[in-house]
């Protein structure tokens, strides 16, 4: 093991004291994986931290460039166990777009309204760990994963699978959605504004949750910007960018969102964010399932590639797609090289890059501080070791 | 404006309320939700997938299944080992002679299912096979992944009548062909008499 | 979004830049010598015009004559993009400059392309590997890289499993000492996928 940091004495006002090298992980409980800090500390203070990944790395990217287009879909959700719809849907955009395949209207909507409802739960759950990481021992989680649990049934019921849904397919979507599914979606998004108000009344002006994050882990818009960062961590800075606004992609542009922005960019921001772009991933929902067109479900060009993905061969050529994803922006570029399987694949994991910027946000924090700033960043490590 | 305090009294109000309705609330209502597992179960869903199995009409022998190695080849982390089975006179049968999934390294995606030209292997959603012993008993070979169509209707109603009636149709087509064939042929036999009138072939209906 | 017109930002960057040699690939920017890369980057970050102050993605590839590096770069401020920038390197000596020094984001995604693929960023602030643990020999995303075999027994495994009381088949240990004996690791051969 390499020392990162030489310890060394120093001197403060007359006390003599050392400095320390703690290792955070990689299995504390706090960490959300099998993920370690390496941290210097003066006293409590950190001084410098730096993020050690790998060990959940199983080189995704190679094992989809040894199978068919298709059969990466499965695995696309175990990237990012939380979200596997938004992450489906990422890289269904790229191969799409190095395919040039159309996708019908209703598939496109049902999309949408799969990526939001992964939306919500992800910010729930994240909210819910965050306030594990303060402390608040379990009660949040167990309020959020309640709402969770409601979602997560509708996948089960569309998809065959809670988590890992693997419900996109390249020109569509795998299967419809009755009547009486979408009166369940309804019925989720309907209720939801008062599970939220709830979870509000228990957090948003609680004290010592405002003492505890407020002015802590502060990331500068400038910085942010020059260093890759997207999603919630990104608009908490102020920064408006927002990829469903930016690039729209599948049908966000018909419906009416904000991009809600936080004013310092501290841990309070990051959590208040995430509560307001759930609010809105609500009026997306409500747009989307009040205006969803009847009709096919997937491209007629793909239908005979469902039942041989192996004989579907994207012309020669590269694309880049990426989503906004709720960690993030996340990128899927494709390299096809006309056979049936992509010669390179690779995936812009929103929370390994969001991870650059740790050190900077943690340097002159205490110790319990880097736990909660880690937890703001929002990682899952089935996506930063890919 | 706020005195210090007042959000913590507030929060502790919502847990406080949650825990009352925990002793009267139904789940709908904000009570409790917890499904004590064993005991309890959640309602099945219908699209449930989790470890796939073969079909069979019938009886045992009578399996859909060809060797065709289509599913083995699709599978993402290939768990599927296939043999195809000869008979005496080395000549290949439309059988499998091994048929193995490893539910070790199955996902659980469904690749399988969509994959299959001859609908023979479809997810299943018993998920209980916990074992403590994981060469030999997760391993599933061919008989113990062997389920009858009648367990299918159980556990898939709509999914399971729309492949019958589609197989069933198939059937009718194929039939009719098959003695429409036999007609022609019946006829070219009884050529040179011009009297044969083709006659109308059975409707596949 | 407002897609970017290759050939305008092609011409653009000439104008400015004067010797750069460039070349456009199917809606993408080739800069033919490697060391021209930050000069091209911090032109468009810092023009007007541009102002693509945001590196999504750096990633690399094997082309097996040479290995590449692509860049996807947006702008948040315009909020116009994307504009791809490609270097190619020889295997043999993949050296690029560093853009950590211009874009934070980089600094990631250039430790990853360097452990999976074996490109050295010139002037990365910590080029470590960032998955694979230190002392991992090779490169595993290089399409000639062979993975280890792991039905065969090496001399240390050998080692290890009787020191923990594992009866190893003399066979096995005989093809471990022959492997050790000319030097080699135990490689699997590389899967021959069928294309059809």
């Amino acid at each position: 093991m390499n020392k990162i940091f030489e310890a060394k004495d120093i001197n403060l006002a007359g006390i003599n004291s050392s400095l320390l090298e703690v290792n955070i992980g990689p299995q504390h409980p706090s960490t959300h994986g099998v993920f370690r800090m390496n941290a210097v500390l003066d006293g409590e203070v950190i001084v410098s931290l730096k993020p050690v990944m790998g060990y959940l790395h199983r080189n995704h990217e190679q094992i989809a460039e040894n199978m068919s287009y298709a059969a990466s879909m499965p695995y696309t959700d175990r990237l990012d166990y939380f979200n596997s719809m938004s992450n489906n849907l990422g890289y269904a955009l790229s191969v799409e777009k190095l395919a040039g395949l159309e996708v019908p209207e209703r598939a496109e909507y049902i999309r949408v309204i799969m990526a939001e409802l992964t939306r919500l739960i992800n910010h729930i759950a994240v909210i819910g760990f965050l306030l594990n990481d303060l402390g608040a021992f379990f009660t949040p989680v167990l309020y959020a994963f309640r709402e969770r649990e409601k979602i997560l049934d509708i996948f089960e019921e569309i998809s065959g699978s809670r988590m890992m849904c693997n419900y996109l397919r390249f020109g569509g979507v795998k299967r419809d959605l009755s009547p009486a599914i979408l009166e369940r979606i309804r019925g989720v998004v309907t209720a939801f504004p008062r599970f939220l108000e709830e979870f509000e009344t228990l957090l948003t002006k609680n004290e010592i949750l405002c003492m505890r994050c407020q002015n802590v882990g502060v990331l500068s818009p400038e910085l942010a910007v020059n260093a890759s960062i997207t999603g919630p961590l990104l608009r908490a800075s102020g920064v408006n960018y927002d990829i469903r606004k930016v690039d729209g992609y599948s049908v966000y542009p018909r419906f009416q969102f904000k991009v809600p922005l936080g004013p310092k960019g501290d841990v309070y921001d990051r959590y208040y964010v995430r509560i307001l772009e759930m609010r809105e991933s609500l009026k997306i929902l409500d747009q989307a399932l009040s205006t969803i067109p009847a009709g096919e479900i997937m491209s007629k060009k793909m239908i005979p590639f469902l039942k041989s993905p192996r004989n579907f061969k994207p012309p020669v050529g590269e694309a880049y797609a990426r989503v906004e994803a709720p960690k993030g922006e996340l990128g899927f570029y494709v390299v096809s090289d006309g056979t049936p399987q992509p010669w390179r694949y690779h995936v812009r994991a929103p929370s390994f890059i969001n991870l650059t910027i740790l050190e900077d946000m943690c340097l002159g924090q205490k110790v319990a501080d880097a736990i909660i700033i880690l937890g703001s960043v929002d990682i899952v490590l089935g996506e930063v070791d890919r | 404006m706020m005195y210090f305090g007042e959000g913590v009294v507030k929060g502790m109000m919502v847990t406080l309320k949650a825990f009352v309705a925990s002793y009267f609330k139904g789940p709908e209502d904000g009570g409790l939700f917890t499904v004590e597992y064993p005991e309890q179960r959640l309602p099945e869903k219908e699209n449930f997938r989790n470890f796939p199995f073969l079909i069979y009409d019938n009886t045992p022998d009578n399996l859909r299944c060809v060797a065709c190695d289509i599913c083995a080849k699709e599978c993402p982390p290939k768990c599927i080992y296939i043999v195809r089975e000869f008979d005496k006179d080395n000549k290949p049968l439309k059988r499998p002679a091994v048929f193995n999934i490893d539910h070790t390294v199955c996902m659980n995606c469904g690749i399988c299912e969509e994959a299959c030209p001859f609908d023979a292997i479809y997810m299943d959603h018993n998920f209980e096979i916990a074992s403590a012993e994981r060469n030999e008993n997760l391993l599933f070979r061919k008989d113990k992944l062997l389920k009858s169509n009648e367990y299918f209707h159980k556990i898939r109603p709509t999914d399971a009548m729309a492949i019958d009636e589609r197989r069933a149709a198939a059937e009718a087509k194929k039939k009719a062909a098959e003695a429409a064939a036999a007609q022609k042929a019946a006829a070219a036999q009884a050529a040179p008499k011009p009297a044969a009138l083709p006659a109308e072939p059975p409707k596949a209906e | 979004m407002n897609i970017m017109d290759t050939e305008k930002v092609k011409t653009d960057i000439e104008k400015a830049l004067g010797s750069v040699a460039l070349k456009s690939i199917r809606s993408s920017l080739l800069i033919e010598n490697a060391q021209d890369l930050p000069k091209v980057a911090k032109f468009l970050k810092e023009d007007a015009a541009y102002r693509l102050d945001y590196l999504s993605s750096v990633t690399a590839s094997d082309f097996i004559e040479y290995l590449e590096t692509v860049y996807h770069l947006y702008s948040m401020e315009k909020k116009t993009g994307p504009v791809t920038l490609r270097v190619r390197v020889p295997r043999t000596d993949p050296k690029i400059p560093s853009l950590v020094s211009l874009y934070r984001g980089a600094e990631f995604q250039e430790r990853d392309n360097f452990d999976l693929f074996g490109i050295v960023y010139e002037g990365h602030p910590d080029l470590r590997r960032i998955m694979m643990w230190e002392g991992f020999e090779g490169f595993p995303m290089r399409k000639d890289y062979l993975q280890e075999d792991s039905e065969t027994l090496e001399s240390a495994d050998v080692e290890w499993l009787e020191k923990n009381g594992v009866k190893v088949p003399e066979a096995a240990k005989a093809k471990a000492a022959e492997l050790r004996q000319q030097g080699k690791r135990a490689l699997a051969e590389r899967r021959v996928e069928d294309k059809g």
